[in-house]
């Protein structure tokens, strides 16, 4: 058995190493690249111009900007890198993922590979009756008797409307991972003290996080008397956005903490917890604020509750939001310098720069992701504890 | 053009702030060194609530 396993190895691998010293030299350079350097530019010339036949490289500052903007939003299918081969034939690697969408006829469900990877909407999909196509990420539906897409001068659909998107695209396969994988990792941890009290294997790198959590962030800005009651929804949030930001990280080009609908969500769970958990002076000091001229508290009143139902949460998934796409936004820059400066710099030149500047701005954005997450669990504390305060009475 | 420009003046005053907020909490480390972790919270605390302005304005602005 064992050797029939070893055997099928060495033959796969032969066959793979064939396959691959066929490619030019090229395309192992840029796929080398691609794993080694972080965030995928790894589909680098992986675009919307899917037709344009042996072209696709990005080498010009225009589809580069493009290529960066496409990786920062989501995306119905899950591509590794696609290249084009010597006979000039588009390939891509990766997997589809399955689209749901609620549309005229309820829910209708077919795999995003019908698309073909086209994202202009020349390829119409036909189910139950209904054509769907792929616009700039979105998926339309056509009307009933027409065949083609058409578009009027600033290249929106004329002929078509949006649907509900429920798909499963590759945020939501990056949270779902993460959600397996926090809810292993923790239950091993829980099990564990079930049997003793200090943990072992990975639960021994879990567990100084877990009280760092509890005693620097929950601890100190909520109070001893509440903070047990908080905890919970403060250790999910850090290490859920932590880990989303760490697998932003990879080479597979997840930018989940980086989509407005995550950060959205995430601080619309800080709201609705310390709005709901508010006690009756925090109320008292938003809309009668005590000790202050009577004519003014109307005033404050509205000031306050901006604050706290709008401006709090806003700057919450704003700044989330916007430092993991910054980030995104920046290395990814970094690594196309090694396109847009192939003139002048060389190609050696241009790639040894892009790597170095690159990994040294990985580094920093390794730092980020935790300090992204430590801060909205921080100021999740914070407001918590703004709300559950007790103030002592003169 | 001007929204490029008012993004980029608040981003400077940001910048000016950042570095206020941080020298500050240098010298409060270097008069109290046992209150650094205090300190370490307060300033990452300003810092980011400065930082979310910084980061509307580059939005608004864009």
């Amino acid at each position: 058995m064992f050797n029939f396993a070893q055997n099928l190895e060495s033959v796969i691998f032969e066959q793979l190493t064939m396959k691959i010293a066929q490619k030019s030299i090229k395309f192992l350079t840029v796929l080398a690249l691609a794993f080694v350097t972080t965030s995928s530019f790894a589909n680098i010339d992986d675009q919307k111009h899917d037709d344009q036949k042996g072209g696709g490289r990005i080498s010009t500052d225009k589809q580069v900007k493009e290529y960066i903007l496409h990786h920062i939003k989501d995306s119905h299918d899950f591509n590794l890198f696609s290249y084009t081969s010597d006979a000039g034939e588009r390939k891509h690697f990766g997997f589809p993922l399955p689209v749901i969408v609620w549309s005229s006829k309820g829910l209708t469900t077919f795999m995003s590979s019908q698309f073909h990877h086209n994202d202009d909407g020349h390829v119409i999909v036909e189910k139950n009756g209904m054509k769907f196509a792929k616009i700039h990420s979105k998926i339309y539906e056509l009307n009933a008797s027409d065949s083609k897409v058409a578009f009027d001068a600033t290249h929106h659909a004329t002929n078509a409307h949006k649907v509900l998107d429920l798909s499963i695209t590759k945020s939501v396969v990056g949270v779902l991972l993460i959600g397996l994988f926090l809810f292993l990792a923790f239950r091993s941890l829980a099990k564990q003290y079930k049997k003793k009290q200090v943990p072992t294997g990975f639960g021994r790198v879990l567990e100084p996080l877990v009280l760092y959590v509890r005693d620097e962030i929950a601890r100190p800005n909520i109070g001893d008397k509440h903070y047990r009651r908080f905890t919970g929804y403060l250790l999910t949030v850090f290490f859920f956005i932590w880990t989303l930001n760490l697998l932003g990280l990879t080479p597979f080009g997840f930018n989940v903490t980086g989509q407005l609908a995550v950060t959205a969500c995430l601080a619309i769970f800080t709201l609705v917890i310390y709005t709901a958990s508010g006690n009756k002076e925090y109320w008292m000091h938003i809309l009668w604020m005590p000790g202050v001229p009577v004519l003014i508290r109307p005033v404050l009143a509205v000031i306050e509750l901006a604050g706290a139902l709008l401006i709090k949460p806003f700057s919450l998934l704003v700044r989330l939001f916007a430092n993991i796409s910054a980030g995104h936004i920046v290395v990814m820059s970094l690594i196309a310098i090694m396109f847009t400066l192939k003139a002048s710099l060389g190609v050696a030149g241009a790639t040894i720069l892009s790597m170095v500047l690159s990994f040294f701005i990985t580094l920093i954005e390794v730092l980020v992701a935790f300090l992204q997450a430590y801060i909205f669990t921080m100021l999740s504390a914070l407001f918590i504890g703004m709300a559950v305060a007790e103030h002592e009475h003169h | 053009m001007y929204n490029l420009i008012g993004a980029g003046l608040i981003v400077i005053g940001a910048g000016i702030g950042l570095g206020q907020i941080g020298g500050k909490a240098m010298e409060g480390i270097a008069r109290q060194p046992e209150a650094t972790n205090k300190i370490q919270t307060a300033m990452i605390i300003i810092a980011a609530l400065l930082e979310g302005l910084a980061f509307g304005a580059l939005f608004l602005g864009k």
